[in-house]
């Protein structure tokens, strides 16, 4: 079957069949900033943007998204760069395999809510899981970044 | 120093986050065949009949591979050093399987649904046998789970399949029987750790292709690309020469990535069908069919007078290596190699037991091996022994632990998995950290105990740890610096960047070593072809063995360029005064870019490429000393880490950043072990918690705050004073929680993980005394 979509800015058409996922789609079509983690919606790397919010590409069929809009990090590569450099200032990054998709999330968690509270970055960034950093370079290098400092 | 000991942004952390294809699967062939592998669902069981015919025939399936197109060849899959102290108990197919999740077939298709729908039509005849689930029974037991007979043990390792025995050792310093019998205090404890899992974020994957000169290409997820391409030889008996191993950017390794995954049969595949194939584990795979840290059972006895001296150490092991005995002995080594020596005032030490086979998935490598296990009974055990004594813990270990300029005897006796190496500790900066540690956590206001409101208590606990740096008279790391045209480098390491930095690692090291900048040094690492040779990533050795040949290629560059400079300006070597940037002589001065540029171009022509290696005769130890604060809810048992505060001596941490980093994701990960993670079986063997759902690695909402310092010391046998930081941080959590939680809440936890209903039980158990 056939899907229409933008992605990144550019209108697509997908050939693909009914039971195929996003992420693998998006991998085929050589968006390879798009990773795989696991297959149930757990570990976050898979993040890209669905009309604007994070979500996990694993686990949503291609089929659902004829019509709306896909963001990869391939479409935010300023924000990406930026953010890479608050990320490199505190070593929050290691095997870098979890940060695209945490960049994705971020820059959402940026348009939606520009002065969140630690609380808040925390919550908002659970389901993007990293075991290389332990997590407080990230957070340190997320707060700078939104702070803009 | 200009570019070492500084924190610099990691080499590839930019273009990682920009999305760049730069991971194995990344770089795979469109084209690829999907290979899948048909898992078996008995914990142990002979196969009497196998058809493949069915598959075979199915539209888009390519080849179906079975332990019949393979030789009985006996391998290891531990990434280990020639010949590896594992057993060769290991077939690239067998005709049995010995866990739930072992490799029974597999499939190579046009796409992933195919070779799924192929193995559903495999079909198998069982011969379902009685497993051993159960490792205190499996020594002895009449069921024999590696009962074939080709399989054998390098040199001696205690090997006895007849006894379901993948290795075995013991060694004794005095007399430990007749020093417990002097002492004043003598405490018995028996411990408890749990099989954890690694969970990189990128699952183990390979894909292989034949290139246009007819050789196999593997791109792996490896932490040690040497060992593969021998390991793919050896045991496919193809030759070495044809092979290639790329190891691109690695999504996370932590030991798990220091063995065989699919290459063996991704290979297979490429060569049987001379196309090009992939294999990308499910993380069912990876949960159910790599490897876990190894389950110990641990008997301490400590010994001590009154006076607070410790006399007598008594440490028996039982290690579950599961089906297969990748790093049996060197992993239960380490438990007592990597702690004991921490407490070398003792008159006797004795460390003894047994590693045996059970029918879980194969134990290995896992950052920190055997260290943290150790640590967690022996740092326990001194906690106790101090309240039966009436000694404050930490004056006691500051009384009786290891400190600068001195030694042990069990550096000489005890390696990974053969003798030691005596050394005396030329950088020990030990008694600082535990003074530091005490200074960030407020330790003094805080200990044993504060009482909230709500039922809520904090407590703190602390332990000390030490490591190593590689393995002496065994890895060997080599580098190559080589001078372009317009005055940069390149270095070529056969170094493992696994995402734990080395690259930017021993560029910094290559970049103060010839005085220049961090974008001035362009590092490639890892590809058999090109880069010299190098034992991989694992050991904790990247920055000292590695960094050790790193700065001696690099200085021989440096005596090289400035050779040439003399030649150039026509004066004596001697005379040349060189600053990284011009060579100078009086009055006479060219820049290494004019120099360069002469020698590619104009006149003396020649290539300026310089290899040297390093060959560790000592591993000197990075110390630590962990405190936690941790705060217990004592009507549920909720447990939160509050605080846990890191000194560390790694020597000189090249990059400040990244080493911080290295602790902190250890720290993290110890966290985990002490308090949220165990692989979890059913009573059949099978795995229950084979996802991130069920299987809980911490998120960063468990994670309030991480204080993390280093002291400062210098290790004269490093790379600018460095000693290792890969594994230190990960072995204090357990202890230092464990012992952290008993000074909240009288709860003293001897069985990880240190779980919730554990410490509710363990408070009712106490009020019911009183
Ligand atoms: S791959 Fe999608 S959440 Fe893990
Ligand atoms: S940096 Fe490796 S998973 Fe986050």
């Amino acid at each position: 079957m056939k899907v229409n979509v933008k992605v990144n800015g550019q209108n697509k058409v997908f050939n693909i069949e009914p039971g195929d996922y996003l992420l693998d789609t998006l991998r085929k079509e050589n968006y390879l900033s798009v990773k795989k983690g696991c297959d149930n919606s757990s570990c976050g790397v898979c993040t890209v943007l669905f009309d604007g919010k994070p979500i996990k590409s694993c686990s949503l069929l291609t089929a659902k998204i004829e019509g709306h809009e896909v963001i990869t990090v391939e479409g935010i590569q300023k924000e990406a760069d930026k953010l890479s450099d608050y990320f490199g200032a505190e070593g929050a990054d290691q095997c870098g395999y979890c940060t695209p998709g945490m960049a994705l999330s971020v820059y959402a968690l940026k348009e939606e809510n520009s002065n969140p509270s630690d609380e808040e970055i925390k919550e908002y960034l659970t389901g993007n899981l990293c075991r290389c950093t332990g997590y407080q370079s990230q957070h340190i290098a997320i707060r700078n970044y939104l702070e803009d400092k | 120093m200009k570019v070492v000991k500084h924190a610099l942004p990691s080499v590839d952390g930019k273009g990682l986050m920009m999305g760049r294809p730069a991971y194995t699967d990344d770089l795979a062939d469109p084209n690829s065949l999907i290979v899948k592998v048909l898992r078996s669902p008995h914990a142990y069981a002979k196969i009497v009949k196998i058809d493949t015919s069915k598959a075979e025939a199915l539209e888009g399936v390519e080849i179906v591979l079975t332990y019949k197109d393979f030789d009985r060849r006996p391998h290891t899959r531990a990434g280990q050093g020639f010949p590896e102290p594992s057993p060769y108990d290991k077939f690239v197919l067998d005709q049995w399987v010995r866990y739930i999740g072992d490799e029974t077939a597999c499939v190579a298709a046009v796409d992933e649904k195919t070779a799924e729908a192929a193995l559903k039509l495999i079909e198998i005849e069982w011969d379902i046998l009685e497993p051993i689930l159960d490792f205190e029974t499996a020594l002895d037991n009449e069921i024999l789970i590696h009962p074939e007979p080709e399989i054998f043990e390098n040199f001696p390792i205690g090997f006895d399949p007849k006894r379901n025995l993948a290795a075995a050792y013991s060694m004794e310093v005095g007399n430990v029987e007749d020093s417990l019998k002097e002492c004043d205090v003598v405490l018995e404890a028996q411990f408890y750790t749990q099989a954890q899992a690694h969970a990189a974020m990128e699952p183990h994957t390979v894909n292989a292709r034949m290139d246009y000169q007819n050789r196999l290409v593997l791109y792996t997820s490896t932490q040690a690309p040497f060992h593969i391409r021998r390991i793919v030889s050896q045991s496919l008996d193809f030759p070495m020469s044809r092979i290639r191993v790329i190891k691109p950017r690695v999504g996370g390794g932590f030991g798990g990535k220091q063995h065989i995954h699919g290459e063996l049969l991704v290979s297979t595949v490429t060569i049987k069908t001379g196309k090009p194939a992939k294999m990308v584990y499910t993380r069912k795979e990876v949960f159910e069919s790599s490897f876990q840290r190894h389950p110990m059972r641990l008997d301490i006895k400590l010994g001590a007078m009154k006076d607070g001296t410790l006399k007598a150490i008594n440490c028996h092991i039982l290690s579950d290596t599961g089906a297969y005995g990748e790093h049996a002995l060197t992993v239960f080594m380490v438990a007592g190699a990597k702690v004991l020596p921490l407490y070398n005032k003792v008159d006797s030490v004795k460390f003894y037991g047994d590693v045996v086979y059970t029918n879980h998935t194969s134990a290995g490598a896992y950052r920190g091996y055997g260290a943290i296990q150790g640590n967690f009974a022996i740092e326990s055990a001194i906690d106790m022994l101090c309240e039966k004594l009436g000694a404050d813990p930490i004056e006691f270990r500051e009384k009786n632990m290891m400190l600068k300029d001195e030694t042990s005897p069990i550096f000489a006796i005890m390696g990974e998995g053969t003798e030691g190496t005596a050394m005396n500790m030329e950088s020990c900066e030990l008694g600082y950290c535990v003074s530091r540690g005490q200074e960030l956590l407020k330790w003094k206001e805080k200990y044993p105990r504060v009482e909230l409101a709500d039922s809520k208590v904090r407590g703190v606990g602390m332990a000390i740890a030490m490591q190593g740096s590689g393995i002496p008279y065994i890895d060997m790391a080599s580098a190559t610096v080589k001078l372009n045209d317009d005055g940069f480098y390149n270095l070529l390491v056969g170094a493992t960047d696994i995402g734990q930095g080395s690259d930017t690692v021993l560029a910094q090291i290559a970049a103060e070593a010839l005085e220049t900048t961090l974008d001035k040094i362009i590092v490639y690492s890892s590809d058999s072809d090109l880069t010299p040779f190098d034992t991989g990533a694992y050991a904790s050795s990247t920055t000292y063995v590695s960094g050790n040949a790193v700065f001696k290629a690099a200085m021989d560059m440096k005596r090289a360029i400035v050779k040439e400079g003399a030649l150039a300006l026509g004066v004596k070597f001697e005379d040349i005064e060189y600053d990284g940037v011009v060579l100078k002589a009086g009055d006479k001065e060219i820049t290494l870019k004019a120099l360069s540029n002469r020698l590619y171009y104009s006149e003396d022509q020649k290539q300026l490429m310089i290899t040297n290696s390093y060959f560790g005769t000592k591993s000197p130890p990075p110390f630590m000393a962990g405190f936690a604060e941790v705060e217990i809810d004592t009507e549920t048992g909720e447990i939160k880490i509050v605080e846990y505060v890191s000194v560390v001596d790694c020597g000189t941490p090249i990059n400040l950043s990244l080493a911080k980093g290295q602790v902190e994701g250890g720290i993290v990960q110890g966290i985990g072990m002490a308090v949220y993670e165990e692989v979890l079986y059913t009573k059949k063997g099978k795995s229950i918690n084979n996802n991130f759902l069920n299987y809980h690695i911490p998120t960063r909402k468990e994670i309030n705050k991480l204080t993390t310092e280093f002291a400062e010391s210098y290790e004269e046998s490093g790379p600018f004073g460095a000693k290792s930081v890969g594994e230190i941080g990960i072995d204090t959590p357990p202890a230092a929680i464990a012992n952290a939680v008993y000074n909240a809440v009288g709860v003293r936890i001897q069985t990880l993980p240190i779980t919730p209903e554990k410490i509710l039980a363990g408070i009712l158990a106490n009020k019911a005394k009183k």
